[in-house]
């Protein structure tokens, strides 16, 4: 055998494992070192068992080996002789019948993005054999191995409990189950009702039962592997040289991909105008991870070929590492079009700063500081492309299906009617999903060779290679009168963009306009500036900039708010955007501006937690110290001051099927069940009614982005719209009025009046109309476009930059130990302004979830290009360090978004970091501004205040 | 490449005196969950001899003098039996390292054989006095634990060799035991110490401290135990207050680094909170 040989070479045809899964004797012969989770996946087409690390870092590969569960993924398979394994696959009846587990997951909203879930299930499934009667401290340590990116594990661990007591109530007196603090499955509301209803997630199911597909779950028998690989330099030149030793050493490649084998443009970027980005570097990388190549084959021998092998000579260049070091005079060039490496700058100006801060009574000053923080979904990025004929057909984990279609269009030089783009179920995107990551490779190769042609990322390829949230670095001070007016507040903000612009240009331009926070300042000065560095890109993450921005602006009115000897939420309270207000883009909030109702609900909860607090902290001998803070936040709903159309569809087949042809993928965040609810109540029938074709390029028009936390205000509208165009339609053929019900059978429609007159469609006796879905054959369709009203800024960044906002406030108690420095998160209470809760579970979910985002980002998150690319080193929050969470639902609606209804995705993150802050100084008195506010920061921060030399 | 995964000891110790047939040392595997994740994306080429299907190496029992931890002994398995307050502390470490489906998996003895600074185990074996058992094909030898362990990734095991258990010896005679473990992290579940802290107090029947061990983690490069302090604690009431004892200067054997996890000012402080902590507890 040669030191070359793959892996794979040393099956041993002899050497069967034998072993039991969901009660089913297999035998395989593979490799014995080969992971447990590639057996299930690869050899026995179990894909239901995930994978996101490979490191037993995230759990999502948890399955039961025994009565324990163990991740698969470090199990070799030779140590599965013998055992007796259980997979999600295992959990359903015969017949497809989820388990009550299951069940409560769906019931319960426990699975977003549902990447996590099997490994959730197992783990859950071990713990409840185990410990029947397990409370709910035990469930945090059963699921403790398991991370989620998506729910901040509140619904998971609720799921849980009401399995357990529901199987309690079984064993005890055989009575029906109960679902505990939740009701149990509802009856599907009635047609007309959908909306505010906690509709299980239409897609759901699926991701309960392990059957949902996502980016790693496409591997025809056929496929090819390309592999990226990468630059171990943050800057450097570099020469491919004579590949073919390589071809010759290893058959198994067929094809080596470089930049001189791209057909089209060798660029992308999210702007048209800006494209900087090379799908493979053309002889200069500017960061490390930057593909330079791609090897395609089968998957042994690209798995098997080293980077030591390659025949390339790097020549590496000084590289520059933060901002500073890229606005030296000095520093080199990164990018020919921009000079001093300043990407683009961003600017609000309105009033006299200067004047109005000179003449407050009081004025508060602050220097913040925040590192790149890592979406960390747990699915790592992986598709499948085809080509078909002329055709390509890229099917990808994605949040942007139609701007993929562009990019790889563009790149391979392609119309983009050439481009089918077919998301598959999306573990988790938080914004990392919006470049294009796996697509250039995959749509190359399979191109190239005409055969099938998949990657999976691994975790530390993905960490190292995608998008980051932009590191800011910042400068504001904000001023009062005497009677506690808001008076002045000046920003600067410069944000460290990476080696490529991917989104600092929105973040350059969002941050001003929402710097200041939801509050009225007679005159404000906010200026940003995004920043080309040596680093990976930073990109779009939850918030475009505006978390980072939350931190100044909340950190001061704390500030102003003391010396004035005001409350810090009677001061916010005072100040805060309404009704009535004009925005320092001089845009006038008519309506659906409910901070002061969030601040409000707040109150009774504001002075318990505080007075709670005061008592623990004056009790004696008491190593802890406790304080409560609060932040507020705005946040525009959708693109700023451009276009942002969604087009949606809604038919009906000639056989009675509705159906929703709706691009606007479901990234776990809940669009599609918001949608359909959307689309349900405005063509008067059950959610059940509605048939889902989502995503698909060539079956559904372009929705936009799943970004801005747009989903439900612009595409919501789009459904709306297009759902009521149908039943207009609809009314009109039937001759009745428009109170009428609608009842869609077996060929017909049938259309009742309010005087109880039927009138029936007979749907085989109307021609075929055209969607954009050629394969579907409606004969009546809607069709709905909305693109929210907003006009260009000016150079002061004046105008109407979004149509709405959403506005929100969370209050943080939290618990110090000063002399460890250590933060533990006791509670959270959020109130969101969402215009209208389409669906109570998901907004909820999406809370939680933005919370448990806040929190990492608030005390633990730090990536560190080339330290932290695993997630054992990057730190995201486990389900130990979640507080208990309450969420207040305030509905003030907007007259312009679908039923009322605005967005919480990105909303639901930003007060949290600036109210756990808040807290800890009120424990303790210190002020972090660097963050994450770290066991070891904290405690340096409280010696500094003591006088003591500086632990740190 | 070659893949071994014998039944007995002999078997295994046979073929560790051939080497690996590649011509590199064998790669040992038990639980293999520091095996895989060092092996991410890559398809090294090397030979694998699993240990996990030895028989006999598998449980904790008594022994002459004291206790022996088999090497195929999970964390998990640790948990489940029914041992000492001799052992709190270990059982402590257990249920800290990693999630559960690590404890169920990872072996005592593998995290003693990874060496890494930060192993949870570590400590709390220095703190019982806890010995290697190493085996070869030409005989067997008891290393203590801080002898075994040389640096980071590095231990005192030959390539013929392998380790077939820990030995913790008995408490002093007469003496009550109680230890403790206390990690610090930067979350819940699933973290690497910033810092650890392993204590084991005998208390002698005049409420006296016989003997106190301690062992801090995470603060060098390899785990140490306080003998200044241990000194100082030898004779002194087992009341909590004793704990008030810790000065900075019992910690100068320890020479943390600076990384993502922490400052080493801040290890060197927390770490004597923690030691503070840990006395506190064990002598309440």
């Amino acid at each position: 055998m040669t030191a070359d040989a793959p892996r794979h070479a040393r099956e041993d045809p002899a050497a069967a494992i034998k072993f039991e899964v969901n009660g089913q004797a297999i035998t395989v012969r593979v490799d014995p070192m080969r992971r447990l989770s590639d057996v299930l996946r690869d050899d026995l087409g179990l894909t239901g068992t995930k994978v996101g690390c490979d490191a037993g870092d995230c759990g999502a590969c948890t399955v039961r080996l025994g009565r324990r569960q163990v991740e698969s993924c470090l199990v070799p398979a030779a140590q599965a002789q013998g055992v007796t394994i259980r997979t999600v696959e295992g959990l359903a009846g015969p017949d497809g019948t989820p388990s009550d587990l299951q069940t409560a997951f769906l019931v319960h909203g426990a699975a977003q993005c549902g990447i996590c879930t099997p490994g959730m299930l197992m783990a859950a499934d071990a713990l409840l054999a185990a410990d029947p009667d397990a409370d709910d401290d035990a469930i945090r340590d059963g699921i403790g191995g398991v991370l989620c990116r998506c729910t901040g594990y509140v619904k998971i661990v609720e799921a849980i409990a009401a399995t357990r007591d529901a199987r309690r109530a079984r064993r005890t007196n055989g009575a029906a189950p109960r679902a505990n603090g939740m009701p149990a499955p509802a009856a599907e509301p009635a047609a007309g009702a959908t909306v505010g209803s906690r509709l299980a997630k239409v897609d759901g199911l699926p991701r309960v039962l392990g059957t949902a597909r996502y980016g790693a779950d496409h591997r025809p028998e056929d496929v090819f592997a390309v592999r990226a690989v990468r630059s171990p330099h943050p800057r450097a030149r570099f020469e491919i040289g004579d590949l073919e030793p390589l071809r010759l050493r290893h058959p198994g490649l067929v094809d080596v991909i470089t930049a001189a084998e791209v057909p089209g443009q060798n660029r992308y970027g999210i702007y048209a105008t800006g494209k900087d980005q090379p799908a493979l570097a053309d002889g200069v990388v500017r960061y490390r991870g930057e593909a330079i190549l791609g090897l395609v084959g089968d998957e042994a021998t690209i798995a098997a070929i080293t980077d030591a092998e390659l025949p390339i000579t790097w020549e590496p260049l000084r590289y520059l590492t933060g901002i500073d070091a890229a606005l030296a005079e000095d520093a080199p060039r990164l990018h020919d079009a921009s000079p001093g490496n300043v990407l683009v700058r961003g600017r609000l100006a309105s009033g006299e700063v200067d004047e109005a801060l000179a003449a407050s009574a009081v004025t508060a000053e602050i220097d913040v500081a925040t590192t790149f923080v890592e979406h960390a979904y747990i699915e790592p990025e992986a598709g499948l492309a085809r080509r078909v004929g002329d055709r390509i057909e890229v099917t990808v984990s994605t949040q942007a299906p139609y701007m993929d279609r562009d990019e790889v269009a563009l790149l391979l030089g392609i119309p983009p009617t050439d481009v089918r783009i077919i998301p598959t179920a999306c573990g988790g995107g938080f914004g990392g999903k919006l470049d294009i990551g796996v697509h250039a490779l995959i749509a190359l190769a399979a191109w190239r060779t005409g055969r099938p042609v998949r990657a999976v990322w691994t975790r530390p390829e993905s960490m190292a290679a995608s998008t980051k949230r932009h590191p800011a670095r910042i400068h504001a001070t904000a001023g009062a009168d005497a009677d506690g007016h808001l008076t002045a507040y000046r920003f600067h903000g410069d944000f460290d963009t990476g080696a490529y612009a991917s989104w600092g240009l929105t973040v350059a331009n969002r941050v001003p306009i929402h710097a200041m926070g939801p509050y009225g300042y007679d005159a404000v000065l906010a200026t940003t500036r995004a920043v080309y560095t040596n680093s990976p890109p930073a990109g779009a993450f939850r918030g475009f900039g505006v978390p980072q921005a939350a931190i100044a602006h909340e950190a001061l009115m704390d500030e102003l708010a003391d010396r004035l000897g005001w409350d810090p939420l009677e001061f916010r309270l005072a100040n805060a955007l309404r009704a009535g207000s004009t925005t320092s883009s001089g845009q006038r909030l008519d309506a659906s501006a409910g901070l002061p109702a969030c601040l409000e609900a707040l109150l009774p909860h504001w002075d318990r937690l505080r007075g709670d607090a005061a008592d623990h902290n004056a009790a004696p001998r008491c190593r802890t110290r406790r304080g409560v803070g609060i932040g507020a936040m705005w946040y525009g709903i959708g693109n700023t001051a451009i276009a942002n159309p969604s087009t949606i569809e809604i038919g009906v087949a000639a056989d009675g099927r509705v159906i929703l042809f709706c691009g606007a993928v479901d990234i776990g965040q809940g669009a599609s069940t918001v949608i359909v609810q959307i689309a349900a109540d405005a063509l008067g029938v059950p959610a059940s009614a509605i048939e889902l074709v989502s995503g698909d390029t060539d079956r559904t028009e372009d929705a936009g982005k799943s970004s801005a936390s747009r989903q439900t205000f612009v595409s919501g509208n789009a459904a709306r719209l297009a759902a009521a165009d149908l039943r207009r339609q609809i009314l009109l053929l039937a001759e009745v009025g428009g109170e009428a019900s609608l009842g869609f059978e077996a060929g017909r429609i049938t259309a009742t009046d309010a005087s109880g007159r039927t009138a029936a469609i007979e749907l085989a006796e109307l021609p075929p109309v055209p969607v954009r879905d050629a394969s579907a054959a409606c004969v009546i369709a809607g069709r709905g476009t909305f693109d929210p009203q907003t006009t260009p800024l000016d150079a002061d960044g004046h105008g109407v930059p979004y149509q709405t906002y959403a506005f929100g406030a969370q209050i943080a108690d939290v618990e110090v130990d000063p002399a460890l420095g250590t933060v533990k998160v006791r509670r959270i209470v959020a109130a969101h302004d969402v215009g209208r809760a389409i669906n109570p579970t998901q907004v909820e979910g999406q809370i939680h979830g933005g919370i448990a985002q806040g929190l990492g980002f608030a005390l633990m998150e730090a990536y560190v290009p080339g330290r932290t690319e695993n997630l054992h080193d990057y730190l995201i929050p486990t389900v130990g360090d979640m507080p208990e969470i309450e969420c207040l639902l305030i509905e003030d609606a907007e007259p312009s978004g679908p039923f009322g209804a605005k967005g919480v995705g990105e909303p639901a993150l930003v007060p949290t970091a600036p109210a756990i802050l808040g807290a800890i100084y009120d424990a303790v008195g210190v002020r972090i501004t660097e963050l994450p506010a770290s066991p070891d920061r904290v405690r340096a921060a409280i010696l500094a205040r003591s006088g003591a030399p500086a632990a740190g | 490449m070659a893949f071994l995964r014998p039944a007995r000891l002999d078997e295994a110790l046979g073929a560790l005196a051939g080497g690996g047939p590649g011509g590199a040392p064998w790669v040992l595997v038990a639980g293999a969950t520091d095996h895989y994740p060092a092996r991410v994306g890559r398809a090294p080429v090397e030979d694998v001899l699993d240990l996990s299907a030895i028989d006999g190496l598998r449980g904790v029992v008594g022994v002459d003098g004291g206790w022996r931890i088999g090497a195929l002994t999970s964390w998990t398995d640790l948990v489940e039996f029914d041992l000492p307050p001799l052992f709190d502390g270990l059982r402590s470490a257990a249920l800290a390292i990693g999630g559960l489906q690590i404890q169920a998996r990872a072996t005592v003895v593998g995290n003693v054989c990874n060496a890494s600074p930060a192993a949870d185990g570590t400590p709390n074996l220095l703190a019982l006095d806890a010995a290697v058992e190493l085996a070869s094909a030409s005989g067997s030898r008891r290393v203590p634990v801080g002898e075994f362990v040389l640096g980071n990734r590095r231990t005192a095991r030959a390539d013929n060799e392998l380790v077939t258990g820990l030995f913790v010896p008995a408490p002093l005679p007469g003496t009550t035991v109680r230890s403790t473990f206390e990690k610090l992290g930067s979350r819940a579940y699933l973290v690497i110490s910033i810092a650890m802290v392993a204590v084991v107090v005998e208390i002698g029947v005049d409420d006296r401290i016989a003997r106190g061990r301690i062992a801090v983690g995470a603060c060098s490069e390899v785990a140490q135990r306080l003998p200044a302090l241990e000194a100082a604690l030898a004779g002194e009431s087992a009341i909590p207050a004793t704990a008030r004892l810790v000065a900075p200067e019992h910690l100068t054997g320890l020479h943390p680094i600076d990384d993502v996890r922490g400052t080493a000012a801040y290890r060197l402080d927390a770490a004597e909170e923690l030691v503070r902590r840990a006395l506190e507890k064990v002598l309440a």
